[in-house]
Order: structure tokens, then sequence, then C-alpha cells
């Protein structure tokens, strides 16, 4: 039997995360170093992954395939795409960089018991994140999916309630209860979600009997398992409704503001950039593939929606006082353009929404993360609080500057090829639709420029007057980001290459073919 | 009463005694309940020749050996065949040796086995006078706040009756879901239940709050046991038999010879149905359903907590046991008449339990009402009438008592002066004193809430799936959005614990001696293994599944 690459990949974090939490409470910096370490080994693995995987080759790679519970017909199987894998590379590239920015987002204030360890929890948590992200993303039993994508809530929730800004305007206490409102109202949205997946999960084990994706989508292929219209668009409602909460879609948004504004900015940043992709990604394998039919019928409905979402995540956007807040609601609005690239049915729109996900992935990353070291320095998450701090701390402004024009999608950056190729998948078939969206690229700069004028031009505020420019750690954090994002604007190849077979083949699930362009326009 | 009627009782009287054979009775399939009934037994003898300073050693030790030793029988009946291949009826028709009642056996004595631990437990409240003291008051007769009670404490007494107590109800409730014809199943319900009403009166701290929901449950239990009583009668008027195949038979029309005596009564479907509706009501007020379960809120507050866990464990088991083989074995035949009942009994259970645990303040009540919840999802299964439905009550039960002694077992620990603090709002920040306990007690509750990875999520997800494929699909999704509402008080108390600023006053988790960290230890090992590999039990439950008619 060869070495089960993919769950190692799970494996380690998972380890890595139990070993982090077991260090003893005075040896707080070797609990960084450890889960930072874990990190590293997780990203090599995954580059291994990178590697043996052949975009060419079967659709379903380095699979592994155990019994686990046969009473309910679970197993535990794992299998990676193009789709998966390129998702599993952001999302181990992008923790070690989490963790590197929260290095001392949970130092402890005060003194506790002595059993008390925020520290080796932080991380612990993280890393437990970071696992079950994973297993997601390689899960191709329906059950082991919805087991991870469930559990992923509990250290999310402890991550979001438990470690807040320290830079919070306010007292201390109000501070405590926006931060644990923000963490229930996270975990109760994303449990009545994944509740009411639950039980569209039995329904699908009623219908079909096991949960295996490609012994499902196979069936369903060759028309060996039928499903009755009505059931197949339950089933789907109800995947699609957990999906959509994780996303974000308009109108089941409004936790995603509230947890991103209240938790620290490297968990904020593993909240929009790695777990909700876990949303936009079980859509186009799960969604797609089990109820192909359910998925061409909702189409319309979830397209307009998604265009709502661009619309007004955007609209909201413009409309922040808050830095954090205002990068929330430009990610529904990015995660409407990825919905919108998924559910377009053509091959550009969805090789656009894949590769959407990892440049939103790393753009809001980058912009975040120093959205999170300015705030770390003034103290204060509101825009109006800020100016001029370009001339203070050129490094800062200049690489939230990139993060910023990388968000609004800039030509050369690499969120301005996935948008293209969403908007040109999307106009081939609902050229109505593409023309709406593209109205939120026009806001999307308004509101990064509104918010890099206000913040970093200027006459120089008193308060920011003494600001350090970025240290080597941060810029550490940083530098690779801005990098990548520069890289993959001008040649995203490396990324298109892994994910375009993957994508034909979930075309040819839903039997679509992209449209010819003028027949479809003589129509 | 026609004149034939008379003739026939006259002439039955008249038989000579001479032809009344000795029953035969297989003591080898009833060792469990016998050993566990010897070993109250003497544990009697012990409160009455044993001295007082080592009755305690003398009681745990005796409980502990007898429980062991019925667990180790019911293994090695069930290894025996007497699960599947060689299940019979054993004791004149009383008593069902099979699948189920061997499970359900095996689950209640492990919840009774780690029960017993938290009984046991000396170490929590500080030592009066010099002597260790349990949860239990020091002497049940003594009127609270009296001088005889100032006595009994500081002589140090102890309320060491509670062993055989508990053996008793341990006995009770073998024999429950094992009663093959109404009248056991009567004699086993009470005999569960008076110790029951017992333990509850005797708290040692807030001993009023104690009698007074030991008065309740009893008032309102003996209803119930009236109610059961009552169905009885009508059933046998209905059956002339109060033996369940007998009972089946005719309700199935295969036997259709009416006793002269009864041949007013028999075959009146009105007294079946209001029959069996008082006997099902009975079990639904024991497993604590919507509408019956009004005692559940007081009574789980105002016993003493080890009583609580043990009683919301064990007896939910052994009274979802009875209900499933009355419904599966007695009234199949009925069921298109039970379902829909049994449905809107369902639904207002699960929405019902999850929907007032919003509104509560204390500990011991949220628990209580999340009791009731759980008893509306074990229903669920029940309506399944599959296989699978009842192999996923089984397990889902097997893996409910667990969490739930584990879980009031941590609230014993929580405490400050006035004994356990169990309201919420000193909870706060319990999660930075003592992270453990803390985390413990959060893992229970997510357990309770059906989180994946935990044995709560393979319960939920076996009962709704049998739900499923038996065609209740809206059950489903009421237990769904019944879930979501439950999940927020779960999630309420783990923030309260984890993300609140902890009191200066607040309580101190004391630290318990081997036994209650075994009981807590045993739930969280539990909780997860059936969370995490569930494969093994869910075999043993499908293998279990069949009730032997």
């Amino acid at each position: 039997m060869s070495f089960p690459l993919l769950t190692a990949t799970a494996a380690l974090p998972a380890i890595g995360a139990i070993a982090t939490a077991a260090v003893p409470a005075a040896r707080r910096t070797a609990a960084k170093w450890l889960a930072l370490l874990v990190s590293l080994a997780t990203l090599a693995l995954a580059i291994i992954v990178l590697v043996r995987f052949d975009p060419d080759g079967a659709r379903y790679q380095l699979t592994e395939s155990h019994a686990w519970i046969a009473d309910f017909g679970v197993r535990y199987e794992l299998g990676v795409d193009g789709i998966g894998v390129a998702l599993l590379a952001l999302t181990a590239l992008l923790i070690p960089f989490i963790i590197l920015a929260g290095w001392h987002d949970a130092d402890p204030l005060e003194t506790g018991s002595k059993r008390w360890r925020p520290t080796q929890g932080f991380f612990a948590l993280i890393l437990a994140v970071e696992a079950m992200v994973i297993i997601s993303f390689e899960a191709t039993d329906v059950f082991l999916f919805y087991i991870f994508f469930e559990a992923m809530l509990i250290p999310m929730y402890f991550l979001i309630g438990g470690f807040g800004d320290r830079a919070h305007a306010g007292s201390d206490e109000k501070a405590a209860a926006q931060r644990s409102y923000a963490a229930v109202k996270f975990l109760l949205y994303n449990l009545v979600g994944g509740l009411i997946m639950l039980a569209a999960v039995i329904g699908l084990y009623v219908v079909a009997g096991n949960f295996s994706l490609q012994e499902i989508a196979e069936a369903r292929a060759n028309g060996s398992l039928d499903m009755a219209t009505n059931t197949e668009r339950w089933l789907f409602l109800g995947f699609f409704f957990a999906f959509a909460v994780k996303a974000p879609l308009w109108p089941l948004h409004t936790w995603l503001p509230n947890a991103m504004g209240e938790a620290t900015a490297p968990v904020a940043v593993l909240i929009t950039a790695v777990v909700d992709k876990v949303g936009t990604f079980a859509m186009l394998r799960f969604c797609l593939q089990l109820f192909p039919e359910a998925s061409k019928w909702a189409t319309p409905a979830i397209l307009v929606l998604a265009v709502i979402s661009i619309i007004y995540g955007a609209l909201l956007a413009v409309g922040q006082r808050d830095i954090k807040r205002l990068v929330a609601y430009a990610s529904i609005s990015h995660f409407g353009f990825i919905i919108m690239g998924i559910f377009a049915m053509t091959s550009q729109g969805q090789s656009g929404a894949t590769l959407y996900m990892v440049n939103h992935g790393i753009s809001t990353a980058a912009l975040m993360l120093v959205a999170g070291f300015l705030i770390s320095r003034r103290g204060s998450r509101l825009i109006a609080d800020y100016g001029g701090v370009q001339k203070v701390a050129p490094v800062l402004a200049g690489t939230f500057l990139i993060g910023g024009l990388a968000t609004l999608s800039l030509p050369g950056l690499a969120p301005f090829v996935s948008e293209f190729l969403v908007l040109v998948g999307t106009f081939a078939r609902y050229p109505v639709i593409g023309i709406i969206a593209t109205f939120g690229i026009v806001l999307a700069a308004l509101y990064t420029l509104v918010l890099y004028q206000r913040t970093m031009t200027g006459p120089v505020k008193p308060e920011v007057s003494a600001m350090p420019d970025l240290r080597a750690r941060e810029l550490l954090v940083v530098a690779p980001l801005v990098v990548l994002l520069i890289f993959l604007g001008v040649y995203p190849k490396p990324v298109t290459d892994i994910v375009n077979p993957a994508v034909k083949s979930t075309m040819s699930d839903v039997h679509k073919k992209d449209p010819k362009p003028e027949v479809e326009a003589a129509k | 009463m026609s004149a034939v009627a008379v003739h026939s009782l006259w002439t039955t009287a008249a038989d000579p005694i001479s032809k009344i054979d000795a029953p035969k009775i297989e003591y080898g399939q009833l060792s469990p309940t016998l050993i566990i009934l010897g070993a109250a037994i003497i544990g009697v003898l012990v409160e009455a020749f044993v001295p007082r300073k080592s009755r305690y050693y003398a009681q745990l030790f005796v409980s502990v050996v007898a429980l062991c030793a019925a667990f180790a029988a019911v293994v090695a009946l069930a290894s025996d065949g007497y699960a599947t291949t060689k299940a019979g009826i054993a004791a004149m028709g009383a008593i069902a040796v099979d699948g189920p009642a061997l499970f359900l056996q095996g689950t209640i004595l492990l919840a009774g086995l780690v029960g017993l631990f938290t009984f046991a437990e000396r170490r929590l409240d500080p030592e009066t006078h010099g002597n260790r003291v349990d949860s239990f008051a020091a002497q049940a007769a003594s009127v609270p706040g009296s001088d005889s009670e100032k006595a009994a404490v500081k002589a140090g007494f102890t309320t060491t009756e509670v062993f055989p107590l508990l053996l008793f109800a341990v006995a009770g409730m073998l024999i429950f879901p094992a009663a093959n014809d109404l009248l056991t199943l009567f004699v086993a319900l009470e005999v569960f239940s008076l110790p029951l009403y017992l333990l509850c009166a005797l708290a040692r701290r807030k001993r009023l709050m104690s009698q007074e929901a030991a008065v309740k449950y009893f008032l309102l239990g003996s209803f119930a046991s009236a109610f059961t009583l009552f169905g009885i009668a009508l059933l046998y008027g209905y059956a002339g038999s109060v033996s369940y195949g007998t009972i089946a038979k005719v309700v199935d029309g295969t036997i259709t010879t009416v006793d002269p005596a009864l041949v007013d009564t028999m075959g009146n479907d009105a007294l079946l149905l209001i029959g069996a509706a008082m006997i099902v009501m009975g079990l639904l007020f024991k497993v604590g359903a919507v509408p019956f379960h009004m005692w559940t809120p007081d009574v789980y507050q105002g016993a003493p907590t080890p009583v609580t866990g043990f009683m919301a464990a064990a007896t939910k088991v052994a009274a979802f046991g009875a209900l499933l083989r009355l419904l599966y074995v007695v009234l199949p035949g009925l069921r298109w008449d039970w379902r829909p009942v049994m449905w809107a009994v369902a639904i207002v259970t699960m929405l019902g339990g999850a929907i007032v645990a919003i509104t509560q303040t204390d500990i011991k009540r949220l628990l209580a009402y999340s009791s009731i919840a759980h008893a509306g999802f074990i229903l669920a299964g029940v309506i399944a009438t599959t296989p699978d439905g009842v192999s996923s009550v089984l397990f889902y039960l097997a893996a409910y008592s667990f969490v739930t002694i584990g879980a009031f077992a941590v609230v014993t620990l929580v405490r400050d002066a006035g004994g356990e603090a169990t309201h919420l709002s000193k909870w706060a920040g319990l999660g930075r004193r003592s992270p453990l306990v803390a985390a413990v007690f959060a893992v229970f509750l997510l357990a309770f809430a059906g989180i994946p990875l935990t044995s709560g999520f393979a319960g939920k997800f076996a009962v709704f799936k049998a739900a499923a494929e038996g065609g209740a699909a809206p059950l489903v999704v009421v237990g769904v959005i019944s879930s979501a509402i439950a999940a927020f008080f779960y999630i309420r108390v783990i923030v309260l614990m984890f993300f609140s600023e902890p009191r200066p006053e607040g309580p101190t988790v004391a630290v318990p001696s081997p036994l209650t960290m075994t009981a807590i230890g045993v739930g969280v090992a539990v909780t997860l293994v059936l969370g995490v590999a569930p494969q093994y039990f869910l075999d043993l439950a499908n293998q279990a599944g069949v009730f032997v008619r």
C-alpha cells in the first residue's frame, strides 16, 4: 500500500494541534514555533501532493478508501481533483502566514489561572481548522465531508469568540460582548445551514443507499440512479443552503461582517480566505455533481442572488467606516463573483471561479493582514482615525495599496485574470447578468481607493505620526503574498493548467457545453 | 355477566390443586437480574448487621461486584447466542431474553456502575466534624433544620441505604425492557420507580427542595402507574390475556377463541385502543415525553445530582426499551392507529423540549429540558417501525446515557458555599478558572447538540436515518430544526464558560476522587469513541435489533 499522502496532509496539522495544545503554560514561544513548523511541514506535504498530481490523469488522484461506518454506508474516501488540489495548496500556503501574522495576538494580557493557556489554544485551534478544511477538500464521501464541514465550526467559533482584537475602540466589556455575539452568530448561522444539510444528507442516503461521491455521480450519469425531480430539487436546496451560508451568499451573509470585524485580522483571513472557500468548493463538487438537473433548474435564481451579492456587498463596503468590516463586505461581493462563475455553467466561468477562490484567498490575506498590522499600531478599526500613513510608514502603505489594488482586480495582479474569466464566462450565456456584475468592479475601485486615500494620504494625523513601519516579521508575511499576486497576475498558467481538466469533468457532469458565441447571440 | 361465564369461573376455581405444575425458571438466562436482586438483598442485610463505620465500604464492594458480575452474565448470555439464535422467552412467558433485552440490560448495568461511582463520591463536600460526606442526607428521617438532623450530621451518619436502593432500581430496570407480559411490566415499573422516588428525596443540601421533588415525582409517577395498570386491565379485557404474544395474536386476529368469562369484553376495539393508549401514556411519562414531561425539570433539579444523572440515563433506557417492545411486539397490528399519535408526541417533544430549554437559568433544569428534546429524537427512531429503527434507538440510548451521566457528574464538581452552584450565572468564566473541567463539559454539551465526531451525532444520524427510511421524513425535518434550536442553548453555556469574565465570588471546582473521575472519564471516552468509530457498536445494536415474539 502506498503512503497515504492525503491523510497525512490532514493528520499532520491535527496532530500538531494536539501537540501545540499540550505545550506547558510557561512555554508560549515554543508553542508558536511548533505551530509554525507544523504548518510549514504541512505546506511541504501539500507541495508534494501538487507535484504528484497529474492534471491530465484520472479525475480523482491519490485516492484512499477504507471501510469506516458500514452501517451508514460511509467510507473513508479521499481523493483530489484539480480544484481540490488548488484549494488544498492555497490553504496550506496561507496558514503559515496566518500563524506568523498572529504571532502576538494571543499573548495573555491578564493573569488567569495557571492552567489557562490562551496562546497554546490559539495556535492549536488554527491548526485544527487547517486539518478540517484540508480534509473537506479531499473527501469524496459526502458523509465524511459533512462531518468535517460541521466540526470545523467549533474551533472557528472559539477563535472568533475567544481571541478578539486588542485594538478595539470602546471599553473591554463591550468589546467582549460584541465578540461573543459575533461568535454565536457565526456558529448559529452555520449550524442551522449544516443541520438543514444534514436532513438532505440523510435524504440522499435514503435515495442512493451510499455516500460515495463517485459512485453516486456515476450512477446518476449512466441513469441507474433515478431521482424524482422534486426529490432532487429538495436535496439540492438542502445542500446549497448550507454552502450558501458558508460562502456566504446574500441574504445569508450577515454573520460575516460581524465575525470578520470582531476577530483578529489573521482569524478574519482564516474565515474568509480559507474556511469560506469550503462553501464555494462544495457547490462545485457536490451540488453540481450530485444534482446536475436541479443545479440547472436553480441557476437563474442563484445567479440573481450572486449579482445582488456583488452589488450589495460592494455598495455596503463603500459605506463602511470600519476597515475590517469594509474588507468583509468586499469579500461578500467577491464571493458573489465566485458563485456567479460556478453557476454560469461555462468552462471559463468555472475555471475563473476556481482561480478566483485561490486569488481571492491571497489578495484578501494580503489586504487584511496589512490592515491588521495597521490596526494594531493605532488601536482603532475606524477609517476616520487614520490619515497620511504613507508618509510615516511607506512600506506598510505600499503593501496595503497592492493588496487593495488586487482586491479591485487591477490588470497585472492575480484577481484580474479570474474576474475577467468569470465575467466572460457569464456573459457568454447570461449577458444581462454579466453586464450588471461588471458594475461591481467599478464599485470595488471606489471602496478600495477611497479607503486608501482616507487612511494613507492627506495630512499626517498626530496619532499616527509615530507609527513604525512594517517590522521584519510582518514583512516576511506580506512580501511573499505580494510576489504571488504579481506572479499569478502575469502568469496564471500553473493554476489554470491544474484546474481546467477538473472543470471540464464537472461541466460534463451537468451535461453542459460552452455556448457557441454567435449562435447564442443570434437567439 | 352471563351464566356461562360464571360457570367457567367456578369450574376453574374448583380444579384440583394437584394439577398445578411448579413453574419452570431458566435461572441461567435470568441471572443478570437475579444477581442484582440478590446483591440488593445482601445490601439490606449489610445495613442491618454491619457496623456503621464499615458499611460504606461493604456496600460499595457488594454493589460493584454485583454490577460487574451481572454485566459479565449479560455478555456471557449474548456470546452464547441468546441475543440472536437462542433468543427465547423465559420464566413461563414472563421475561424475554433476546437481543434488545440483553443490549439494554448491558447498557443499564454499565450506566448503573458509572452512576454508582458518582453515588459513592465522598470528596466533594468538605469534611464535617471530621467525617467524609457524600451527596446524600445524613439521616433521611430527620426533619430538615431540626436538632435531630444536626445530631445526625455531627455523629457522621451517612445514608448508605442508597446502594441497595440503587441496586433495586437497576433490577427493576433490567426486567422492564425484558418484560413479556403486562403484569411483569407493571411489577418492574414499580420495582424501579419506588427506589427512585426515595433516592430523589435524599439530597444532603437543599433538602426541602429535594423532598419536594420526590413528592412531585411520586405523586405524578403513581398517577402514571395507575394509568398503566388501568390500561393493563382494559387490554386484559380485550384479549383475555396479559401475555404479549397472545395479545398480539388477538390484535391481528390469529386467535379468535373467546374466553367464556370475558365474552362481553373480548374483541371490543374500544378497550384495546384505550388500554393501549393508557399503557403507552405511562411509558411516555417515564421517558419524559411532552405532554407527560411536567415532572422532569423539578425532579432533575431537586434530586441529588448523582441520582439525577443515573435516573436521566437509566430510566430512559429502560422505559424506551419497554416502549419499543410494547409497540413492536404487542401492538404492531395497531401500527396505523398509534403511529399518527406518536408522530404528534415526537414533534411536540422535540420542539417543546428545545424551545423551553432556551429560557432556563439553572444548569440542571437546562439538562432536564434537553433530555426531553432527546426523548423526542429517540421517539423519531421508535416510529420508524423497522429493524433499523430498533437498532438506532438502542445505539442512541447507549450513547446518550454515558453523555448524561458524565454531564451530571461534572455538575457535581462546580460548587460554592451552598453546595453545587447550579445557577448558570455562576458558571461564567469557568473556562478560565478550570479549563479542563470546562472543556470536558463542553464536549458533553457538543455531544448533546449532536456535533459531528461526538456520539451525539452518530446517534442522531442513526435515528434520523431510520426515521427517513421508515417514511417519516417530516419528522427528520422537525428534528433538524429543533436540533438547531437546541444548539443555541448548549452554545450559550459554552459562551458563558469560555467567553465571559469569571466572577470574583464565583464557584470553585472541587477535585474529585478517582470514582467521579472514572465516571467522567468513561463518559468522555464513550462520547468520542462512539463519535469517531461507531461501527462496532452499531453492529452490536444491529444484531440485537430483533425482538423475540
